[in-house]
């Protein structure tokens, strides 16, 4: 049995180097993102994923992340099980009323640089679900937000954009960041 | 069209499935249910109707005019409509969960969207309402045209029930989960590491939906019906489309059935892919996660190059769908084909020998045929416990009546039957798809869509990955632009939310990851 693994293993190769059907535009920005991100963090970036009512769309493009192709790990990023250990947040959604109260205590138990990147469409402007009686729309509106990610869904490279664009702005601008309510420009 | 056991005619909805139509008594109500029960039949979906205004004491007040239940028998789908009547000023209607246990969180969604009510029923805790609106305050009978400012309110402790015993102590999880995955509460009662029972608290992503529903424009809201639940955003969009061309009498071309058709078989593929991996790295093989996530890139690349959107989102579209296969795509996306199954099959040998990973597998949450079908398991998880429906095999319509579609049926209802339906799922979805791409009709990819004169209904029922999909949709009239007076969209996690706290009794909690992927049930799909 541990034949045929080894063997599926080796058959498979290397995919997150160049691999032939990967156009060659997005490989080459693939590699961009992945060397911009060594000489800005020196060190590994840990993620906490949080869906504040995402219908599940963005969810399934952040774990394409951790495929083969994108090497997440191999660039010192890795997504960790609790907001305590995570220098970023990545959240998802229009923020429903009823996350609102659990977004805002994973906001608060997460140590600085506690940046935070909003991903899709909703999470930057409420998306298709707007704001109700049962959303507060945008993520900016509950918590601070350093970048925006647009896209229903982003690509997994747009958000491994979005994600460096948090890291780079927060090295080059110091600790300032706007306020729930304020409009963010778009990072990716 | 007369249902089993029900002495009442009814009418036949436009669609390419078999959906009938009739309004009923109270008594009939119940007598349905019953017959229903009897002859092994299902309750699909259950939902409020649409607002109407009524004068109570001489002035107007709004609520809700109908109660609405769909059961699936081997005839096909019958939509019962009851008219509420009203007492102490609640509309109620005869309680279904004590024949139906499956209808429980149903009644109680409708309970907090529209204010209605199921006499007789037990539980009156709240379900998607956490105490963010007010209790009185029912959002599907909102003028959608003027919506009132919310009054947000603050969220409510939620009364679980308690397991009292020697050496019983509770594990609290959620709503944010260590993984990247949905938000939602378990409430475990253990002893040692064995799980005594589980209950669920969902709902926290309630992004109100319907309502928001009501606000968009027919040929519209097939965007959001895509956006309900993003992992089968095909199969909503196809289903509310279907609910809409029923509504509107429209067929559509036939390349447009057959390229919807290609456009499910494909979603199925990309999550079966993405499951199976997910499932292998549960049982700590994380080889499985590599390589399948590595196919399902592949796969997802491929719907872009074809498609222009990776998960396939907004390619179906009302009359047919927005996007046209190339001749040019389809050498490329049957050499995928083979290159997917050759590399599953593969898989699927190395899975199969071993030891350790069948070991975590076999006999782990365990759903037993009997208690799926009392419960009402449905789509994958049910076949896997020798509940064999499947819409594609029971009923199929173009282009499935030509493809003679297989259906995957296991008995052992384990994890180990849930991945075994799942690869079988793989090699049939991959045969059809290489049949379409070869019997492709030509032709036009979408026809035009007249909006009637008259207020009409439609229903759409589409086999997704996951399970059967329900859209029941309700159009006003001209005089009132068409809108949508109601449209009720149905996940099949309505009926398997309930079926894995039954899964997991006696296992061990550490296999609860386990066991709750071997099912994937969508937390958006349930919490609208």
């Amino acid at each position: 049995m541990i034949w045929k693994v080894v063997r599926q293993i080796a058959k498979g190769g290397i995919r997150s180097e160049p691999a032939p059907d990967i156009g060659a535009a997005a490989q080459a920005e693939t590699s961009r993102i992945q060397k911009e991100l060594l000489e800005i963090l020196g060190q590994a970036l840990t993620i906490r994923e949080v869906d504040a009512g995402s219908c599940n769309g963005c969810e399934l493009e952040i774990n394409a992340l951790g495929n083969p192709y994108y090497n997440l790990e191999g660039l010192g990023i890795r997504f960790v099980a609790s907001p305590r250990h995570a220098d970023l947040l990545l959240v998802t959604g229009p923020v429903s009323r009823n996350m609102e109260m659990a977004l805002k205590r994973t906001y608060d138990a997460t140590p600085e640089p506690r940046l935070v990147v909003a991903v899709g469409d909703c999470a930057c402007d409420g998306g298709m679900f707007g704001e109700s009686y049962a959303t507060r729309g945008r993520v900016a509106h509950v918590i601070p937000v350093d970048v925006v990610v647009s896209g229903c869904p982003p690509e997994p490279v747009e958000i491994l954009r979005g994600i460096l664009t948090a890291v780079r702005r927060r090295i080059q601008s110091g600790p300032q960041r706007l306020a729930p309510g304020a409009q963010p420009d778009n990072g990716a | 069209m007369k249902m089993p056991g029900l002495d009442l005619e009814f009418s036949a909805l436009h669609a390419p499935v078999p959906i009938w139509h009739a309004q009923v008594t109270s008594q009939e109500w119940q007598l349905a249910a019953h017959s229903v029960r009897e002859r092994g039949g299902r309750l699909l979906a259950l939902w409020a109707g649409p607002a109407i205004e009524v004068i109570v004491n001489g002035t107007i007040t709004t609520r809700a005019g109908e109660v609405f239940v769909a059961y699936v028998v081997l005839e096909g789908v019958f939509w019962l409509a009851l008219p509420l009547e009203t007492a102490n000023g609640l509309p109620h209607y005869p309680d279904l969960a004590a024949v139906f246990p499956v209808a429980a969180r149903m009644q109680r969604a409708a309970a907090d969207l529209s204010g209605i009510h199921a006499a007789g029923f037990q539980d009156q805790r709240p379900w998607l309402n956490h105490g963010a609106w007010a209790k009185e305050d029912y959002p599907l009978l909102h003028n959608p045209q003027a919506l009132p400012t919310p009054v947000p309110g603050a969220l409510v402790d939620y009364p679980f029930v308690r397991v009292e015993g020697d050496g019983v102590h509770e594990i609290a999880v959620g709503p944010v989960h260590a993984g990247i995955i949905e938000p939602g509460h378990f409430r475990f009662s253990v002893v040692g590491e064995k799980i005594l029972r589980l209950e669920q608290r969902l709902g926290y992503t309630h992004k109100g939906t319907e309502q928001r529903m009501t606000q968009m424009a027919p040929l519209d809201a097939h965007r959001l019906a895509g956006r309900v639940s993003g992992d089968s955003t095909v199969a909503y969009a196809w289903a509310y489309c279907m609910a809409l061309e029923g509504a509107t009498q429209t067929t559509i071309p036939p390349r447009a059935a057959w390229l919807r058709a290609l456009l499910l078989e494909r979603e199925r593929i990309a999550n079966h892919l993405g499951d199976l991996g997910a499932l292998g790295n549960d049982a700590a093989f994380a080889f499985a996660l590599a390589q399948f996530s590595r196919l399902r890139e592949d796969w997802l690349r491929n719907a872009k190059a074809a498609f222009g959107h990776r998960l396939m989102m907004d390619c179906i579209a009302p009359g047919g769908v927005a996007v046209d296969l190339d001749g040019a795509q389809i050498g490329p996306m049957l050499r995928l084909c083979d290159a997917v199954e050759r590399e599953v099959r593969r898989l699927g040998d190395i899975f199969e020998a071993h030891a350790g990973l069948q070991d975590r597998f076999l006999t782990t949450g365990r759903v037993t045929p009997a208690l799926a079908a009392q419960l009402g398991l449905t789509g994958l998880a049910g076949r896997a416990s020798s509940q064999a429906w499947d819409v594609r095999c029971d009923h199929p319509f173009v282009p499935y009546t030509d493809l003679h579609v297989a259906m995957a049926i296991h008995q052992s209802g384990d994890v180990a039957a849930r991945v075994a339906v799942r690869f079988e799922e793989v090699y049939e979805s991959l045969r059809l798809i290489r049949r379409m791409l070869l019997d492709l009709p030509g032709g036009p990819v979408r026809c035009d869509i007249a909006l009637g004169q008259q207020p009409a209904r439609g229903a759409g029922w589409v086999e997704g990955w996951r399970g059967e999909i329900f859209v029941a949709l309700e159009l006003a009239g001209p005089e009132q632009g068409h809108r949508i007076l109601r449209c009720h969209l149905h996940d099949p996690s309505w009926q398997n939310w309930p079926v894995l706290e039954h899964a997991v009794m006696g296992n061990i909690v550490a296999d609860f990851p386990l066991i709750n992927k071997s099912f994937n049930l969508s937390y958006s799909g349930q919490d609208l």
